[in-house]
């Protein structure tokens, strides 16, 4: 076991270290771009004497890694603002103000992220049943008509893109037939009920391409484990093709659908971006393309430093997953 | 896997001959998988639709920006004059809602932007996927260490919100589908990169490139020579899937706006407003989604099927020129495994350090231990 503890030490220091180098790739490609900074920084309408402030507040004289240490100073031990006559304090995660509202970007992202966390996390839920699911169901069903239909379904699922899946999904269900209000988000801790059936169409529209990826892997990689020795070993000892297909075949496919569910969350977060502007949840994408287009780059760093740290952690949480279902990876 | 593959390879940089009889013998094997066959012909019409958009626009005699504002209805908030959103002789897919721009000619010019965007991406991509995966396999420990962290991370960031935050910033002058392939294209190498340098460490410990050095041949020219046709079957394989995957990127940008921008017409960009106009102008909702859907999926099976002809396991059970079709046809199409799900595969367990290329998929000792 203490190979595997060396193991999970290692990705652990290692995922501090890529976290390390994503906050200086975004802070330098962020604050290092040609032009006047100043002035891209404080927005398109900003008069002279903002963006005289914004060039004073940045330190724009200063070389540029000593302003990365100020900001990364500011993320672990907070900092003050001066906005105009009062002073701010920002405590201790702190990504900057926002240009646009003087707003605490930390801040305004804790008031985003249980929006962004519930459609992520509720759309995981769906395209690992659905996908997990209809791969194993093909595999089970393989050679047969069902199959065919069913890898028919999954390729048009990966070729669909998100917001076109969502849109279609809104207009159907909402417009047309009218089986569901067009949603709008409710908190989780005022009304659990509501907070689930608003939230359906967009964990679908999100996870339905996302499914399609998982029922192939599932399905391919089932078909890889059906093919080797051992299987036929059980199924000359009798064992049932039930317990076959539900037990070994698809603990051969565990592995690859953990690695394959890391890399989803990635895309995923992309495709929440998608979501969120499409059915107007007011989550981090859509504050994050919000503030896109009006240029307030602190709180664009800021955003894609929150999104690439759950990335990253993600990928790492896979690993040891991995890890844990198959232990060569540990050896290795 | 490999030693066949090089096997094929190798034999096609022999000699011209020897690269014809590849070049055919793909081409058979490509043939032989009907869907491929249905989608290189769809790609094809595709590619020569976008190619002759300015012929095609002549001959319905309009263009992708003039605005027609007599055939939209003002008092109702800009819908289309005339039934279905104003299909007729003139404009033969009707005009778009608000500015009356003809669809069928913003619909063959957005062909131009979605292939032209994901093919420069999918280039720039390969690009920088081979110089630093070779680069990373054949040079010295430090230089692998330090490129494949770099990997490492490239691979971590989000592509959709990097290149979203990345294209805010860039000025408004710079010509916007250059930029779009161009983010996409520096933002998204990682995996690709990953995959070469696998398949370089494998390549390299071969007898033949061993035999190269031995005969006092440089780095550079090994590379060059001995290495990279070698890398030709995984390069096309895993880039004809980033070719779809590319499209759908560039087109999620276009449709949050901070892509291609008006008046360039996109795909992505057209589907923007759409759902305001689903009931008025059914079409301009159904025709960039119809064309994006079909685009996607005829790449995503054409590249399947590149790979099933580029992989000479999967092909050899096409059985090409042994009379056997049918069964052939009936192998294929169970036992395949699906080529999208091929990609992260290979990439998403992050293979340790020094390990070469496909991990097998299934954990077969442990199964038997835990069930011994």
């Amino acid at each position: 076991m203490s190979g595997f503890g060396g193991f999970v030490l290692r990705r652990a220091l290692g995922t501090a270290v890529t976290l390390l180098a994503i906050s200086v790739i975004i802070y330098v490609v962020f604050y290092a771009t040609p032009g006047n900074v100043a002035q891209i920084t404080c927005g398109p309408r900003c008069s002279p004497v903002q963006v005289r402030q914004v060039a004073e507040q940045l330190h724009l004289g200063d070389p540029l890694y000593v302003r990365y240490w100020h900001f990364l100073e500011g993320i672990l031990a907070g900092q003050d603002y001066s906005t105009g006559t009062s002073v701010q304090h920002c405590p201790a995660p702190c990504l900057g103000l926002s240009y646009q509202t003087d707003q605490q970007v930390t801040r305004l992202i804790l008031t985003k992220l249980p929006v962004s966390l519930s459609l992520v996390f509720g759309a995981m839920v769906v395209w690992l049943v659905l996908g997990v699911g209809t791969g194993v169901l093909s595999a089970w069903r393989r050679g047969r008509l069902s199959e065919r239909v069913l890898t028919g379904v999954t390729l048009a699922g990966t070729a669909t893109p998100v917001f076109v899946i969502g849109l279609i999904l809104m207009i159907v269900v909402c417009g047309q037939l009218e089986l569901l209000p067009f949603p709008q988000y409710v908190n989780f801790s005022d009304d659990p009920e509501q907070w689930a059936w608003n939230l359906l169409l967009p964990w679908l529209s999100l996870a339905l391409v996302e499914a399609a990826a998982f029922a192939r892997l599932t399905r391919s990689s089932m078909l890889e484990t059906l093919a080797e020795d051992h299987i036929r070993t059980f199924r000359a000892y009798g064992v049932g093709e039930r317990s076959i297909i539900g037990r070994h075949a698809v603990r051969g496919a565990l592995a690859s659908i953990i690695a394959l569910n890391a890399n989803t969350f990635g895309s995923a977060v992309g495709g929440a971006v998608l979501t969120e502007t499409l059915f107007g949840l007011p989550g981090i994408g859509q504050e994050l393309v919000h503030a896109v287009n009006v240029v307030d780059l602190p709180v664009v760093v800021g955003m894609v430093l929150v999104i690439g740290f759950f990335v990253v952690i993600a990928n790492a949480v896979a690993d040891v997953l991995y890890a844990v279902a198959d232990r060569r990876v540990v050896l290795a | 896997m490999s030693e066949a593959l090089v096997a094929s390879t190798a034999l096609a940089a022999d000699s011209s001959a020897a690269r014809a009889s590849g070049a055919r013998q793909f081409w058979r094997r490509l043939r032989a998988q009907r869907a491929a066959l249905v989608a290189a012909a769809v790609v094809a019409l595709l590619v020569l639709v976008a190619l002759a958009a300015p012929l095609l626009t002549a001959i319905e005699g309009q263009d992708p920006t003039t605005y027609h504002p007599s055939l939209v209805d003002s008092a109702r908030g800009g819908v289309p004059v005339g039934p279905l959103g104003g299909i007729g002789a003139d404009h033969w897919l009707g005009v778009e809602p608000q500015t009356g721009r003809d669809l069928f000619a913003r619909l063959v010019y957005g062909a131009r932007v979605s292939l032209g965007v994901a093919l420069a991406a999918t280039l720039v991509q390969v690009l920088i996927a081979v110089v630093v995966g070779v680069a990373a396999a054949l040079g010295k420990r430090w230089v692998d260490q330090l490129l494949s962290r770099i990997t490492e991370i490239i691979v971590a960031l989000p592509l959709m919100i990097m290149s979203l935050a990345l294209l805010a910033i860039v000025p408004g002058s710079f010509p916007r589908p250059v930029l779009v392939a161009l983010v996409i294209g520096l933002i998204a190498w990682g995996t690709l990169a990953k995959i070469v340098r696998a398949h370089t460490l494998t390549l390299k410990q071969l007898d033949y490139v061993a035999a190269a050095r031995l005969s006092g041949w440089g780095t550079w020219r090994i590379a060059r020579r001995e290495l990279l046709p070698g890398l030709a079957a995984p390069l096309i394989t895993y880039s004809a899937l980033l070719v779809p995957a590319n499209i759908g990127v560039e087109a999620a940008l276009s449709f949050l706006g901070v892509g291609v921008k008006p008046p360039t017409p996109s795909w992505g960009q057209m589907l923007t407003a759409a759902d305001v106009w689903y009931q008025a102008a059914p079409q301009y909702l159904l025709l960039p989604a119809g064309a994006l859907f079909v685009t996607v999926l005829a790449l995503t099976v054409l590249g399947d099927g590149v790979r099933v002809a580029l992989d000479p396991r999967a092909a050899s059970r096409l059985r090409v020129g042994t009379g056997r079709r049918s069964e052939a046809k009936a192998d294929a199409s169970t036992d395949t495994p699906a080529g999208g799900a091929d990609l992260p595969r290979q990439d998403a367990g992050t293979p340790p350090q020094g390990t070469a290329v496909p991990r097998p998929g299934a954990p077969a000792d442990e199964t038997k231990e835990a069930t011994a």
